[in-house]
């Protein structure tokens, strides 16, 4: 009779206790499916400036899934990195690396600036002044066989423009940060 | 006041007791109105004993010295109370669709529905008002000295019901759905994952997922509504219960009454 009604006991816990555990460590290990979208021909895009476009990061909830990408050709005067080699496109995030506020590209500064709380960075998206704490964020690019630029997953970069996967804004990427801010289990770097 | 008993007169001298209900004459409809009443009280309190549950709720001793500062955690609760009634009116219309149903419903509320807007008005002022009562009534308790022994747990109680009132605040901001709701939660989504280790995975946990999606919203929606303030409700009860059980305290300023031959004593 005790060990019946502890088993039932059991049972009644685990129906409450799993889909709250569900509901809160659940998200943790969604994995996002990896997208690539077209975002215009490549006659569209320069070396030297860059070109904003609409990405869709989430199909299924209308305006708010949109966000804007500064596009530009890869120039090898600019981007002598070693991590950006054979990269067709250089396509920088406008989500600003600090809170994630829209950041805009002012072309006669040429520099991003963020509304919110006064983050700067330059050409290749590194901060200058303000408070963010590592570079944009930016998309892998790739050219298909139409001939338009496709843009695919975000990754983050650290102050080198080495590259990792994404991370939310507010987290820094250099020294001890990157164990700090431990990438989400679903998250792919390809 | 303890009743006294009745004086020992023999049996013989004292007649015989008045019919019940015959005290004054005969009886008129109020009375027998009043006796049922009086009856189906009784009926509960023999099933519940709640009349002594409800003389231990409501007449205390209070100190002396008690003002008008006092009256702030009462205030505090009203103002939940009023979010709670302007919230479930709220929720008869809201729709937590993010491509485009929350923003139109909110319109809808506040445009269309007859005093939709006063309502929405209530429920969106009301929550600063909360939030700003909370902390008076806080800063009553910190300088009356109201958090010391044998209050402490009181006062953990209420900072769990500050932090809860906080967490209503910002999940409530985002439900309109507009570019402000939006971007405040980005904003604010990411100020949680900047906290090492466990940052990332809260503002997971938040989103409910990598990106800010189609669960946000029901997710902030459902926290909101059902689980936050269930919380808020339990813990206000054992607030309440705690304040019942220790009394309140008197101010600081307040001094003990002493008799004047003991004060000539002590000097």
């Amino acid at each position: 009779m005790v060990g019946s009604a502890n088993a039932a006991g059991a049972i009644a816990t685990g129906a409450i206790v799993l889909p709250a555990l569900g509901f809160a460590v659940g998200p943790i290990f969604k994995s996002t499916p990896v997208r690539w979208e077209a975002v215009g021909p490549e006659a569209m895009f320069s070396q030297e400036n860059y070109i904003p476009v609409i990405l869709t990061l989430n199909p299924t909830i209308g305006e708010a899934g949109k966000t804007t990408v500064y596009v530009r050709k890869f120039n090898p005067a600019l981007d002598t990195d070693p991590y950006d080699k054979g990269t067709p496109y250089i396509a920088i995030t406008s989500r600003c690396a600090h809170l994630g506020c829209p950041v805009r590209w002012v072309d006669a500064a040429e520099r991003f600036i963020c509304p919110c709380h006064g983050g700067v960075y330059d050409l290749l998206g590194r901060p200058v002044g303000g408070p963010p704490v590592r570079p944009l964020d930016r998309f892998y690019t790739r050219v298909n066989t139409a001939g338009d630029v496709e843009l695919g997953p975000r990754f983050s970069v650290n102050s080198q423009l080495r590259r990792f996967s994404p991370r939310d804004p507010g987290e820094p990427l250099d020294g001890i940060g990157q164990y700090l801010y431990p990438s989400r289990p679903g998250a792919q770097k390809l | 006041m303890p009743k006294l008993p009745a004086p020992p007169v023999p049996q013989a001298l004292k007649g015989p007791p008045p019919r019940p209900g015959e005290e004054n004459g005969k009886q008129t409809p109020l009375d027998h109105a009043a006796e049922a009443g009086i009856t189906v009280v009784d009926w509960v309190d023999e099933r519940t004993s709640l009349t002594g549950a409800a003389r231990w709720l409501m007449f205390r001793k209070v100190p002396k010295g008690t003002n008008w500062f006092y009256t702030l955690g009462s205030a505090t609760l009203f103002a939940f109370l009023s979010q709670a009634v302007t919230g479930v009116f709220l929720a008869m219309y809201y729709r937590p669709d993010p491509s485009g149903g929350a923003y139109e419903s909110i319109r809808y509320v506040t445009n269309d529905v007859f005093l939709g807007q006063f309502v929405r008005g209530m429920h969106k002022w009301g929550a600063s008002v909360m939030v700003i009562l909370v902390f008076l009534h806080m800063g009553r308790t910190f300088f009356f000295g109201a958090y010391k022994y044998p209050r402490e747990l009181n006062w953990v109680i209420g900072v769990v019901l500050l932090i809860l009132t906080l967490v209503m605040g910002f999940t409530g901001y985002l439900l309109p759905f507009d570019q402000r709701a939006y971007w405040a939660t980005i904003v604010g989504v990411n100020i949680n994952g900047t906290g090492p280790l466990i940052g990332p995975y809260l503002s997971d946990f938040l989103r409910g997922g990598s990106e800010f999606g189609a669960t946000t919203l029901s997710r902030f929606y459902a926290i909101h509504m059902l689980l936050v303030p269930g919380a808020i409700i339990a813990l206000i009860g054992a607030h309440l219960y705690l304040v019942t059980k220790l009394g309140t305290t008197a101010p600081p300023w307040q001094k003990a009454d002493q008799a004047e031959a003991l004060r000539e004593e002590e000097i």
